[in-house]
């Protein structure tokens, strides 16, 4: 197993400190490490992109991630997204449109979105499909989280 | 129903801000202190005797707290149950963990218990299992061939049950036909991909002697019956609780091997244990759907009347039986007559054991193969005969009076109105408009197909009479001291919204504020019973239960106002939640004060037992019957074999409506897991038994951008079986796409010769029928 490493990571504005098993995947250590449970595990072949987090910036899949490559890195998990009370426009986005039912894929699919609103502030429909087919959802057919992406990409434009 | 504001509006959902901020608890959210993690060795073989299991080098692994195989516990934990009635039924004993042989790929071998999930994983490859691999049988076709391999010994003709019925004169009717159409028709094998796996975490607190079994399950209460009886605990020392449940799709309506186990596991190590299951072994070890083969014939006249149906089905059962695995090809049986008058119905089914495993229910459950028969063999019809997909079905579709309509199949459709529900898909996709555009682009050498399903679905389970294990439903609404409200259902949601639409529900009756009731399901210790969330039951029978105890807290709670106003309860007005005397508007009392007045109980009508609160137990009468019509429109590239959906229109007719935005998001993603079917998933077992579709890289489940926009509008007719006038919609987009668009696809090849494809119609099947073949120059469309 070998022996544990140091990870300074921060996430959502908070820095941790921990000693992991150089092995532990990206998506443990937020869960089981530091206790946030908002990004789920579906599959193990990175397909179904219910782990995506923000890692400096870009979406990835956490659970093809390991944790010590997120040394000194920072991430943003869907905890970290709203402001207090304030939730951000996707959020709202998903309520509104409904575009959540089990919501299992519900925080990996919201930070598909978000990276694609901070490089396509105005996607077309088009877009935003092609932008979260790294996410798959069993519920909703996908129709109400494209409405819920275009109605964060309005809010957002405002 | 009373006019209301809520029912019917569209209101968004209750449960959403937790979820959207991350903050829901799934069982693997849910940590107690020193957890264990349980892995489960399973099976690479799909038929082997196991000549020995060597746990040595695994139990010496640090960290690992023990190792469990199916001789240690085969004496302490009972077999998975199987819930039927049929006679014929042959149950092979499904041991938790198997002993001398595994039978299917996936099959629970041995389990590892250790510290952390990394360690027991580990610990999964120190296990030495030595098989000797026997002969396998994958294909039920050739498990039923003499000579086949044997699954179990004691049922050399691999049969595990036979059902079968026969109304009317067949014979006549096929004496009597101008023609008779015959296809064979293959339901490919399904796996559900909820998006969370099954996972159990279980607690013994043995002070108290009570076991809590945290699961993702669609039927806590079943369950906790069922589990009782596995471990042999009594039931009342046993509570369930189904948290946050990431989908079911029926993949949770069941009783598995690791539920029993992990209760098992948590009493003998006196800590929590915890199972996550990981994706592979979903698709290897939870239930699968569909898996039928079928042979059906058709004897119509000219004209296109139905005379008769005779179908002939081999269904793949897997190894053992799940839960309700017997009873989903009955279903199928049962609604063969769609919604069409079919004086003549026989049906011959087979359950087959294969070494694979179990099917059991997956969204439509029965209901998708019956549609996909009878609209595929519509349009064969249709075809057959020359004349318009739509003529034919409207030729034989009872009319809106006929109901209740009794089917040669011996069911009652309770109400419907099959003519309006296509009448406005056509016009709502531009029928006409589409076949001219197909007569168009054919002489461009385009190919253009439209596709129709006209369905009806049997939903609201059902009368406890005809279900294997209760059909009715709780309901519980309890106005406490301060006013607010709790609902506790037994039917246990997972995705369908019953926190929102059943509030609507309460909201309505008793007049208080939607965000001053809290709907509470999934936790037996607190829900005094239930069923469960399947077969669009939920609000029909759930719903129904609830609406009842709120009428009759209403009802206690008018009797209470009319003793405080000092007036006679007929001359009391309801109104926006406070009784009034009628014409003293002024003097009234509202529904919180009465709560707080029945809770300090001082002054209550005499022998009134205090409290507000009321318990409903709803039997339905019947079972629910939505229907509607889906249309879909595609472009076939006969040089890629590529399928476009050029427009996809759905109408649906679910009875009355509480939440239409809850209604759409159930369509639309029952219609992406129907177009799933139809275009791409199937999970495959080669001749081996050996899953050749074992990973989310292989089972290609729908992505955002294989699916079109769905364009849906709907049509209202109520049932008579509750009061609510609520059928179900849960299952609807499943059962109503597939056939849609499978009738498109083959539509838009009949110039090539086309007159059926199996799903899923990947490009390859697409492309290879087209070779060769010099479409026929297109004139007349059809």
């Amino acid at each position: 197993m070998g022996p544990k490493k140091r990870v300074s990571i921060r996430i959502n504005g908070v820095n941790y400190l921990h000693e992991v098993e150089p092995r532990l995947l990206l998506i443990h250590y937020l869960r089981d490490v530091v206790g946030l449970t908002g990004s789920h595990i579906g599959c193990e072949t990175s397909v179904c992109g219910a782990c995506t987090v923000m890692l400096d910036g870009a979406a990835v899949k956490s659970c093809t991630v390991l944790a010590v490559q997120a040394d000194g890195a920072e991430v943003l998990t869907i905890e970290g997204l709203a402001q207090g009370e304030d939730l951000h426009p996707l959020q709202e986005g998903f309520w509104e449109c409904h575009g959540l039912q089990c919501g299992y894929c519900t925080p990996g699919m919201i930070l598909s979105a978000y990276q694609l609103l901070l490089r396509r502030p105005d996607p077309t429909e088009e877009e935003i499909r092609r932008a979260v087919d790294g996410n798959l959802c069993r519920c909703t057919g996908y129709q109400h989280i494209v409405d819920a992406v275009q109605y964060a990409a309005r809010k957002m434009k405002k | 129903m009373p006019v209301s504001k809520l029912v019917g509006a569209r209101i968004k959902r209750r449960e959403d801000p937790r979820l959207i901020r991350g903050l829901g608890h799934y069982v693997d959210d849910i940590n107690l202190p020193n957890t264990l993690h349980v892995a489960i060795l399973r099976s690479p073989h799909a038929h082997a005797r196991i000549k020995a299991i060597r746990v040595e080098e695994a139990l010496k692994c640090d960290g690992v707290v023990a190792v469990i195989t199916g001789s240690d516990i085969q004496e302490q934990i009972g077999p998975v149950p199987v819930a039927s009635q049929n006679p014929t039924l042959r149950v092979p004993k499904h041991p938790v963990l198997t002993v001398d042989k595994v039978r299917f790929v996936g099959e629970g071998v041995a389990a590892v218990v250790a510290e952390d999930r990394y360690t027991a994983r580990d610990a999964l490859d120190l296990i030495q299992a030595d098989y000797e691999p026997l002969p396998v049988v994958s294909d039920p076709e050739k498990a039923l061939e003499p000579g086949s391999p044997v699954i179990h010994p004691e049922w050399p003709d691999n049969v595990a049950f036979r059902w079968a019925l026969k109304q009317g004169n067949l014979a006549k009717a096929f004496k009597e036909a101008y023609k008779v159409v015959k296809q064979r028709l293959v339901h490919q094998r399904l796996a559900p991909i909820a998006l969370e796996p099954r996972g159990v975490l279980a607690r013994y607190l043995p002070g108290e002697k009570e076991l809590t079994l945290w699961s993702s399950t669609q039927i806590p209460h079943i369950l906790k019956t069922q589990l009782s009886l596995m471990l042999r605990l009594p039931e009342n020392r046993l509570r369930v609780i189904a948290p946050e449940v990431g989908g079911g799709f029926g993949s949770k309506l069941n009783v598995y091997a690791e539920e029993a186990l992990l209760g098992y596991l948590a009493i003998r190590l006196g800590r929590p244990v915890k199972w996550i299951e990981g994706r592979r072994e979903n698709i290897q070890a939870t239930i699968h759907g569909r898996g039928q083969i079928g042979e059906v014939e058709v004897a119509v006249r000219k004209d296109g009347t139905i005379l008769g149906l005779q179908y002939k089905v081999v269904a793949d059962i897997g190894v053992y039986h799940q839960l309700l695995t017997p009873g989903i090809p009955p279903l199928t049986g049962l609604m063969l007559s769609g919604c069409y008058r079919i004086p003549a119905i026989g049906i011959e089914v087979v359950g087959v054991f294969t070494n694979r495993m179990a099917t059991d229910a997956y969204r439509g459950a029965g209901r998708p193969e019956a549609t996909y028969v009878m609209e595929r063999m519509m349009d064969r019809l249709a075809q057959e005969l020359g004349i318009d997909p739509v003529k034919i079905r409207q030729k034989n579709f009872p009319k809106p009076k006929e109901f209740p309509f009794k089917t040669a199949t011996g069911l009652v459709y309770d109400s419907g109105n099959y003519q309006a529900a296509l009448r406005k898909a056509l016009k709502l996709v531009g029928y006409e408009k589409w076949r001219s555009e197909q007569k168009r682009l054919r002489e461009e050498r385009r190919y253009l197909g439209i596709g129709l399903s006209t369905y009806v679905e049997i939903c609201g389970m059902g009368p406890s009479a005809a279900m294997p294990a209760g059909g009715w439903e709780s309901g519980t609404v309890r106005m406490e001291p301060t006013g607010k409200v709790t609902v506790l259902t037994g039917a246990s949601p997972h995705g369908q919204g019953q926190e929102t639409s059943f509030a609507q529900i309460v909201a309505d009756e008793l007049g208080v504020d939607l965000d001053d009731i809290t709907v509470i399901h999934g936790d037996t210790a607190v829900v005094p019973s239930g069923i469960g969330t399947f077969g669009s039951r939920a609000t029909a029978v759930g719903g129904t239960a609830v609406f009842q105890s709120a009428e009759k807290v209403k009802e206690k709670a008018r009797e209470i106002a009319a003793h405080l106003l000092e007036a006679d309860p007929e001359d009391l007005v309801f109104s926006d939640g406070k009784f009034s005397v009628k014409g003293v508007p002024k003097k009234g009392i509202t529904i919180q004060q009465i709560a707080l007045e029945a809770h300090v109980a001082k002054n209550l009508p005499k022998k009134m037992e205090p409290g507000l609160s009321a318990t409903s137990v709803f039997e339905p009468s019947n079972f629910t019957f939505p229907f509607g019509t889906h249309i879909c429109v595609v472009e076939v590239d006969p040089k890629s074999g590529g399928i476009e959906i050029k427009k996809y229109v759905a109408v649906d007719d679910c009875g009355k409506v509480i939440n239409p935005l809850l209604v759409d998001g159930q369509v639309q993603g029952g219609i992406a897991q129907g177009l799933g079917q139809a275009l791409y998933e199937e999970v495959v077992y080669d001749e081996n038994g050996q899953i050749l579709s074992g990973s989310l890289m292989d089972y290609a489940v729908p992505k955002a951008g294989d699916l079109p926009r769905f364009e849906l509008a709907r049509t209202e007719t109520p049932t008579p079986v509750n009061p609510l006038g609520v059928k179900g919609v849960g299952e609807a987009g499943t059962i109503g796409s597939t056939p849609a668009v499978v009738n498109a696809v083959v539509d838009a090849l009949t110039p090539f010769g086309a007159t059926h494809i199996d799903m899923p119609l990947k490009a390859e099947k697409i492309w290879r029928l087209c070779q060769g073949k010099k479409a026929a120059r297109a004139g007349g469309g059809r």
